[in-house]
């Protein structure tokens, strides 16, 4: 008796070698070209900004996408933490530990052989190995999907400046749900222009304290345009997004109404006795990379 | 709002003539320095080699590609893509950054705090907000990387960059007790009581 349910279909396979290219070549397409989400996001916020200074900026930032395009540079110095999405879909062969080595393989390929600035220390000693990884780095997040012999790779080089903006409150349930918007507009006005504005404010509702953590880091690195599957959720994320930019805060913290390009939330089920809440913010280059590999090949993405 | 171009170093009378919301353009010299340089610097004693006297620094960590030192090239370096960091985790430097090594002018993104607008009052200097996240654009604004100190630190080390047309950046902070920032973060805090209650949660 066979283990597998459909003998028939050849498992889609994806050789560590493959992987280890596209992690190379996601990390540097990633600093290089800015998601067309977000571009149109930059358009959507410079047509209503009212701020002559913001409008000023946001030009400054739009030629910026311009230029790393044309001259194949870097949009930001910060090459940030490699953060890597792994989605597996049904009947993917793959060795799971191969594919890890592999992802930090053509991370520190990228890093050497473009060069790259390794952004990277040991946390206590902070000595750089100048390949963009460590002990746990590049962060690898494992999840299945059920797209049948796909396999995607997502690749977000997450800048310090905004991930230094990054709170969590193991809120109680006495505390309500105005304690969640509370905590959100104060941690939006307390990174200020710290965290690069415009920014995606990514919220966490729900979970254990690693888990909310975690959905403010999916929210804040969702496209612009998507919703939160879960319904009040979604409410929540169209009230507060409103609610920052009402602020004034402004595109670097120097005035204007595009604080933020949107805020996301991301919820997950909890305990009855905790409510907790975590923001974890992106900032304007808000950069994404994918390889997608299917039995036809590999098609490159955000 | 005036538009002021300045070829580094400055004097004291040139740095107390910005206001916030001027303009400046700035040409010659311009020096990288971060968390670290400054760390080792005035934590742990390290001096530098370059004389920083009316000069101007950016908060900043470029990608670089080694090359061979030649010509005026001493660093062995030349830029891939220079830009700038947040401000604030180097707010406590500001000070002896001016005092010490006589620094005029502080590049960054996010702005500084308090501590900082006094020493910029006391002493004379300025903060020049530049357009985090944009530094492909600032990169056109970079000749070479001329030389390098304390570069054990890299990417984190202490940069001599040769400049032409830096900027414009924005006056943000300067010597007369004027901030943008404290002004917008004043007006936030202003505005946060209606967006609560709005938002039934004040």
């Amino acid at each position: 008796m066979s283990l597998m349910s459909k003998t028939e279909i050849a498992p889609l396979v994806v050789t560590p070698e493959a992987i280890e290219e596209a992690a190379k070549l996601l990390y540097i397409r990633a600093c290089k070209i800015l998601p067309d989400d977000i571009k149109a996001g930059f358009t959507r916020l410079d047509a209503t900004e009212t701020d002559a200074t913001a409008k000023t900026i946001l030009a400054t930032m739009i030629e910026n996408i311009g230029v790393a395009e044309r001259m194949d540079n870097l949009l930001c110095q910060d090459t940030g933490i490699p953060i890597f999405n792994l989605l597996i879909g049904r009947n993917v062969a793959v060795d799971g530990f191969a594919l890890k080595e592999a992802i930090a393989r053509g991370t520190a390929r990228a890093t050497r052989e473009h060069p790259l600035r390794s952004s990277v220390v040991h946390p206590i000693t902070r000595k750089n190995e100048h390949t963009s990884c460590g002990e746990r780095v590049p962060v690898i997040n494992i999840d299945f999907t059920d797209a049948d012999r796909e396999l995607r790779l997502e690749m977000i080089p997450k800048g310090s400046g905004s991930e230094n903006g990054s709170f969590l409150q193991m809120l109680i349930p006495a505390d309500g749900l105005a304690a969640v918007k509370r905590f959100v507009v104060d941690r939006v006005i307390q990174a200020g222009g710290k965290v690069c504005p415009p920014t995606i404010v990514g919220v966490g509702v729900g979970g254990t304290s690693d888990l909310c953590m975690h959905l403010a880091k999916i929210a804040a690195t969702r496209p612009l345009g998507s919703r939160c599957s879960d319904a009040e959720g979604a409410k929540l994320e169209a009230q507060l997004s409103e609610a920052v930019n009402a602020l004034g805060i402004g595109p670097q913290g120097l005035g204007g109404d595009s604080t933020a390009f949107a805020v996301h939330v991301e919820t997950a089920a909890t305990h009855i006795t905790m409510n907790p809440v975590a923001v974890n913010i992106q900032c304007h280059s808000a950069r994404r990379a994918s390889a997608t590999f299917t039995p036809a090949g590999v098609s490159i993405g955000f | 709002m005036t538009h002021h171009t300045l070829p580094t170093p400055i004097t004291e009378d040139q740095v107390r003539a910005l206001r916030v919301g001027d303009t400046v353009t700035l040409e010659e010299t311009l020096y990288g320095i971060r968390d670290a340089t400054q760390i080792h610097m005035f934590d742990h004693g390290r001096r530098t080699k370059f004389n920083l006297q009316g000069h101007a620094v950016i908060h900043t960590a470029p990608n670089l590609r080694k090359v061979e030192r030649v010509g005026n090239n001493h660093s062995g370096y030349e830029a891939v893509c220079v830009g700038t960091t947040t401000s604030d985790r180097m707010e406590r430097f500001t000070r002896p950054l001016m005092e010490r090594e006589g620094v005029r002018i502080i590049i960054g993104k996010g702005g500084l705090r308090d501590g900082s607008l006094a020493a910029f009052r006391d002493l004379g200097g300025a903060y020049l907000a530049v357009v985090g996240g944009a530094a492909a654009l600032e990169t056109t604004w970079i000749e070479a990387v001329e030389d390098v100190d304390m570069d054990d630190l890299n990417p984190e080390s202490l940069y001599k960059f040769r400049i032409k047309g830096f900027g414009p950046l924005l006056v943000a902070m300067d010597s007369h007790g004027g901030s943008l920032f404290a002004k917008v973060n004043e007006e936030a805090a202003r505005r946060r009581q209606v967006v609560l209650e709005k938002l039934g949660a004040a």
